[in-house]
């Protein structure tokens, strides 16, 4: 399989979870676009590495896995603290940062 | 041979990614993400990257899944009544998405990177992608970044808890916990 079509599966990842990080208001739901979204970035990397055939890449992936692991769990613990307080679960309610 | 995996894994990631943005229950939504990850894991293969795949079905699939899972028991499912407050976005958010996947497309295949129609370089080192090969990478030539990592990992953790640790006595009546009023409702 020519890299190619690892690059376009990977733009094609990156764009659905695009979409749901716009269009979805759940905080869970958006988290999980934005893992769609690093996973599509994880598989370019992956193909860059092959095709250059040097591990630097591969390395870069495992730094994003741990990034993500760090953001979930921050996240998250967002969300049940939203929960806990009673603020509603919606991205769209929380406009109290607006400047 | 490869086509057939590389296509089987294509369309089943796809379809989880999917289903991630369309159903509409949160549980459903993290157990969509598994199976993509799964199905990624076997492309990830595909391009030699063993080590990887592994870590991906394990962090991932496995612990980073895990706390979705409580996480979406715990806050419930909640009957998000799908878009109804942002119709804007509803309309104009696959739209940008599509643009943007055309527009990395075109980037990417419009590139003069001729190596890109190829399957990579010919003859990879012996061992490429395989955890020893990626741990001396790391402990050697990232040693520094792999530190930064695990100092990265504590905050988290710190973070978690301090986020979502309870706070019953010390801050007032806001902060305690509902009682049962708007407990967690039915995962399916």
């Amino acid at each position: 399989m020519a890299i190619e079509w690892y690059l376009v599966l990977s733009a094609m990842l990156f764009s659905i979870g695009f979409a749901g990080v716009l269009v979805r208001r759940n905080p869970v739901v958006v988290l999980l676009c934005l893992e769609l979204m690093l996973s599509g970035g994880a598989l370019a990397m992956l193909s860059f590495s092959r095709l250059h055939g040097d591990g630097d890449g591969q390395v870069f992936v495992l730094m994003v896995l741990v990034v993500a692991a760090a953001e979930v769990v921050v996240g998250l613990g967002l969300v049940v603290a939203m929960f806990r307080r009673r603020i509603p679960l919606d991205v769209d309610e929380m406009k109290e940062l607006r400047g | 041979m490869v086509e057939v995996a590389f296509f089987f894994g294509a369309i089943g990631a796809i379809g989880g990614a999917l289903a991630v943005v369309l159903l509409r229950n949160p549980f459903y939504s993290v157990l969509a993400l598994v199976v993509h990850l799964v199905f990624l894991a076997g492309i990830f293969l595909l391009l030699l990257s063993q080590f990887i795949a592994a870590a991906q079905i394990v962090v991932y699939a496995g612990a980073v899944m895990v706390i979705y899972v409580f996480v979406a028991a715990y806050v419930g499912g909640i009957e998000e009544p799908m878009f109804d407050s942002s119709p804007k976005l509803r309309i104009f958010g696959p739209i940008i998405a599509a643009a943007l996947f055309i527009e990395i497309s075109i980037a990417v295949l419009g590139s003069s990177l001729t190596a890109l129609g190829t399957e990579g370089v010919a003859k990879v080192e012996s061992g490429f992608g395989t955890p020893e090969a990626v741990g001396r990478l790391m402990l050697e030539d990232f040693l520094i970044a792999f530190e930064a990592a695990s100092l990265l990992l504590l905050v988290a953790a710190v973070a978690a808890i301090v986020l979502a640790g309870r706070k019953d006595e010390t801050t007032g009546p806001s902060a305690t916990v509902p009682a049962g009023s708007t407990g967690p409702g039915e995962p399916g």
